[in-house]
């Protein structure tokens, strides 16, 4: 038993835990950083209607996304304030949807090319007459499943 | 000068204060999935023989450029949508072979004959605001969400779910195999007795 007593004044080593905020902090800024992944930065007023009978849209990699609204005030001077379509990051017409759905279809894994979905992510405050023409330009292109994107909640908060 | 080790700071607590900011990173930060309402299109090309359909199988609702809606030509609010969908799909006025044994309508001869042959046609004009487009799309899906819910709860009361939910969880792909087999069965067979028969018309141009 003796040999496991003190010696003298030695104490017990410490591990220094002094790294372990560190290690700790490291995680905490890659949680924080990785989840609020934004794909594409919104040249729009984007505020989604409101609806409760929606169907969840997972597997990211199947989904295609077409923006429309007016857009945000500090592109407004530059752009007017009728309502415009954004594909990836730039604002576009009508007529290049059905290129840049095709190109995005290509750019997809081939067993993925035919059940892609377009997802619409339309301002609440948009006419339907952009809308209209966009579904025919994707009708043109064949890419008929589409997912108009929602928030959820009930429809009397669209009033 | 004899050198004195400072005092240190105990960062023993750092440790979990840090851990505590993480788990609450981690708990509260969702990667966002998106949800909406799924539709398909119609296809381009043109249908050469369109099928005749009678007058009393469809449901016409028009939402025009002041975003009034009208049903069979008449004005409606948002709030009465649901409940009129739902009495003409569920109307089954059909007789003999186009009779509905599962429906709990008023057997009106002048509505739809059965949840097969009804169409709900909705047409729109393009200075139609979108959102209340999707509150109209919200409240048909919705009429058939609520019919099909009744038949899955009467058919299949051993699921304990809608079929909203029984829906969901087929879809989810954490549900196992053997599971979604069952599933599918079930909700094709509702899918059947009530089919989302919902035409969009072209919007006709504002003159």
């Amino acid at each position: 038993m003796s040999k496991f007593k003190k010696k003298g004044s030695g104490e017990l080593p410490k591990i220094s835990t002094a790294s372990l905020p560190d290690i700790v902090f490291m995680l905490l800024f890659f949680f924080m950083v990785a989840t609020v992944l934004r794909d594409n930065t919104l040249l729009i007023q984007n505020t989604l209607p409101a609806a409760d009978q929606v169907q969840k849209l997972d597997k990211k990699d199947r989904v295609i996304y077409i923006y429309a609204g007016k857009p945000s005030s500090r592109y407004q001077d530059k752009y007017g304030d009728q309502p415009r379509i954004q594909l990836n990051d730039k604002f576009a017409t009508v007529a290049d949807v059905g290129a840049y759905v095709l190109a995005e279809r290509a750019a997809k894994r081939e067993e993925l090319q035919n059940v892609l979905t377009t997802a619409l992510k339309v301002d609440g405050e948009t006419k339907m007459g952009l809308i209209s023409d966009i579904k025919q330009e994707l009708r043109k292109v064949n890419a008929l499943k589409i997912n108009y994107t929602t928030r959820i909640g009930d429809y009397s908060q669209n009033q | 000068m004899a050198r004195r080790s400072a005092p240190e700071v105990n960062a023993g607590s750092m440790a979990d204060i840090a851990f505590l900011l993480l788990i609450f990173f981690l708990v509260t930060t969702t990667i966002e999935t998106d949800s909406g309402i799924n539709r398909k299109l119609p296809p381009m090309e043109e249908i050469i023989d369109p099928p005749i359909i009678k007058e009393r199988n469809i449901f016409t609702v028009v939402v025009n450029k002041n975003n009034q809606i009208l049903v069979e030509e008449e004005l409606m609010d948002l709030r009465d949508l649901r409940k009129e969908a739902v009495a003409f799909l569920d109307n089954g006025g059909g007789l003999a072979e186009e009779a509905c044994d599962y429906c709990q309508g008023e057997r009106d001869r002048s509505s739809s004959d059965n949840p097969d042959k009804a169409i709900i046609s909705l047409k729109n004009d393009r200075e139609t605001d979108y959102k209340v487009y999707i509150s109209v799309q919200n409240e048909l899906v919705a009429a058939y969400n609520q019919l099909r819910n009744r038949e899955f709860t009467r058919l299949y009361p051993e699921e304990n779910m809608s079929y909203v939910e029984a829906d969901k969880k087929y879809s989810d792909p954490r549900t196992d195999k053997s599971v979604k087999e069952k599933l599918k069965e079930k909700i094709s067979v509702i899918k059947l007795m009530f089919p989302m028969k919902l035409s969009e018309a072209e919007p006709n141009k504002t003159s």
